[in-house]
């Protein structure tokens, strides 16, 4: 798949979601499972630096979602640092 | 000084013999409240008395109000700044925000100071004022800055003290090691080159998080573990030799006779009586492999586990080998998901020398595995519980060796994989045929 492609399908997929709005890395790998988990993790960075993904991060985990997407602060049960 | 919050149930936390964090809160908030040196305060100077109310709130509820997390971050990394938000913000408006950044601390925590002025003035300018020297992972730790704040942080700390942030969430956590060379005549290994050599190498893991879980490194110079690598890393590092322990014979005389104190003198508040160097020595080597005849020692280095005992007891006769190189161990964490878990010996030994180019292939072939096959959230000493210590001896293509063997098998199934079977799976049913009939 190329890139734009790629990224267009992580955008809709990630729009299409209900309710929830941030997710693990190894979802994104899910959606994409023809290309190797490292350039999903790499595309997934790179689309951080376009802004269109950003991290969360609770501490311990980091999920990443759309850009200005969902709540901003709230921490997962269970936690730790 | 009269203070913006009554703190009755702090205030009895510093009745106790010991220094208070509540003594030094209101410390800072006084100084922040007087400003003597004019500082131009870019966070509100009221944090440390915020701080001071908010705690006393939950001591007072007995829950915290504090909810972590968040988006909060400089621009490009995914670590390194943790969310913190109070859930009180009208009463406590200086610490709606309080942000925590993870600063990566110089290797084995040698500071200048003139570098430790520089960074508490930006902490007080830009922050809170408070800190915390250090963290549990070995980060210096700023308590508490506003959300506008972390970018003008990040940009002082890498261009006026060069220093960048640590890790945070599912990545490389910012490595530690012990004093080593530095100052330790037991190091094996220069811990502070190759704790230095790996934060350069891993930036990317340590910044753009991609792993389940946290990863952490640490570096031990020898066996004694002063950074306690071996409980508190994913992949601990330790410094071992293979060799023979190096044996002055007139320095261990010279401990008998009284000439040399044992343990350097470090128990000599108390009279303990006469060094014995049988009884505080040989009968306590773990493996008995030492031997004293009365004037000569000696060890059989074949079964010595390298625990340190006799060298730490009797370190002016008794030295590291010099054929140097490291222990690793894999799997240690707290308890989280799983109960807490010591590091697993996966190498027994391998050089530790520039550029590291053999720990690098083995770090990143554990890490190939756990990405892989490691759950959300998965420690990687859960998955190798998990699939067990075989697969990650396979992920870096070791094969297992007595050091490895625990205890003997209680399953007395074997199975096979096809590559382990001469000729695989298939067979030739012609072959077959001649001699069973259908
Ligand atoms: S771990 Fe060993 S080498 Fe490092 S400081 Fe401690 S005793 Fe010295
Ligand atoms: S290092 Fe430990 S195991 Fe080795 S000889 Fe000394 S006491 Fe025995």
């Amino acid at each position: 798949m190329d890139e734009e492609a790629a990224k267009t399908l992580i955008v809709e997929t990630l729009k299409k979601k209900k309710g929830k709005t941030k997710f693990y890395l190894k979802d994104f790998y899910k959606w994409l499972p023809d290309e190797k988990n490292r350039a999903v993790k790499n595309l997934v960075n790179k689309m951080v630096r376009e802004e269109i993904l950003e991290y969360w991060s609770s501490g311990s985990t980091t999920l990443i979602g759309l850009k200005g997407v969902g709540k901003q602060a709230a921490a997962e049960e269970g936690d730790d640092d | 000084m009269e203070l913006k919050h009554k703190t009755p149930m702090l205030d009895q936390l510093e009745t106790g013999p010991w220094p208070s964090f509540v003594s030094d809160l209101k410390r800072e908030a006084e100084s922040r409240k007087t400003n003597p040196n004019g500082i131009d305060f870019q966070c509100p100077a009221e944090m440390p008395e915020d701080l001071l109310g908010v705690v006393e709130l939950s001591y007072e509820h007995g829950r915290t109000h504090w909810k972590h997390g968040g988006i909060v971050g400089v621009f490009g990394y995914g670590g390194g700044v943790i969310g913190r938000y109070c859930d009180q913000p009208e009463m406590f408006p200086a610490v709606a925000h309080f942000h925590t950044l993870r600063i990566n601390q110089p290797s084995s925590k040698f500071y200048t100071t003139e570098y430790l002025e520089q960074l508490m003035d930006l902490c007080e300018r830009r922050g809170s004022g408070i800190t915390n020297m250090h963290g549990s992972t070995g980060d210096i730790v700023f308590l508490g800055s506003h959300t506008p704040q972390l970018e003008e942080i990040f940009w002082e700390l890498t261009h006026n003290i060069n220093q960048d942030l640590g890790g945070s969430g599912g990545n490389l956590r910012t490595p530690s090691c012990c004093l080593s060379g530095a100052r330790c005549e037991f190091a094996c290994i220069d811990t502070q080159h190759i704790c230095h050599t790996f934060t350069n190498e891993y930036q990317d893991e340590l910044h753009r998080p991609a792993f389940p879980y946290k990863f952490k490194f640490k570096f031990d110079g020898c066996p004694n573990c002063c950074v306690a690598s071996l409980a508190r890393s994913d992949l601990a590092f330790i410094g071992t030799w293979r060799d023979d322990i190096r044996i002055d014979q007139e320095a261990v005389k010279a401990y008998v006779g009284g000439e040399l104190k044992p343990n350097a003198g470090a128990h000599k508040d108390r009279d303990w009586g006469a060094f014995d160097i049988q009884k505080e020595v040989i009968d306590l080597c773990p493996t008995e492999c030492m031997g004293w005849d009365g004037s000569k020692l000696s060890i059989d280095t074949k079964n010595c586990t390298r625990c340190m005992h006799c060298i730490n007891t009797m370190p002016r006769a008794l030295r590291v080998g010099q054929d140097t190189g490291v222990s690793l161990l894999c799997g240690a964490k707290a308890p989280i998901l799983d109960g807490a878990q010591m590091g697993s010996l996966l190498v027994p030994f391998i050089k530790c020398e520039d550029p590291y180019d053999e720990l690098k292939e083995i770090i990143e072939g554990l890490w190939d595995w756990w990405m892989e096959e490691g759950k959300n959230r998965e420690r990687i000493g859960e998955l190798m519980k998990r699939q067990g210590f075989q697969r990650a001896l396979e992920a870096i293509g070791l094969k297992a060796v007595p050091q490895h063997v625990k205890e003997p098998r209680s399953n007395p199934y074997v199975f096979w994989k096809e590559e382990e079977v001469p000729g695989g799976w298939k067979r030739d049913i012609n072959e077959f045929r001649k001699y069973h009939q259908r």
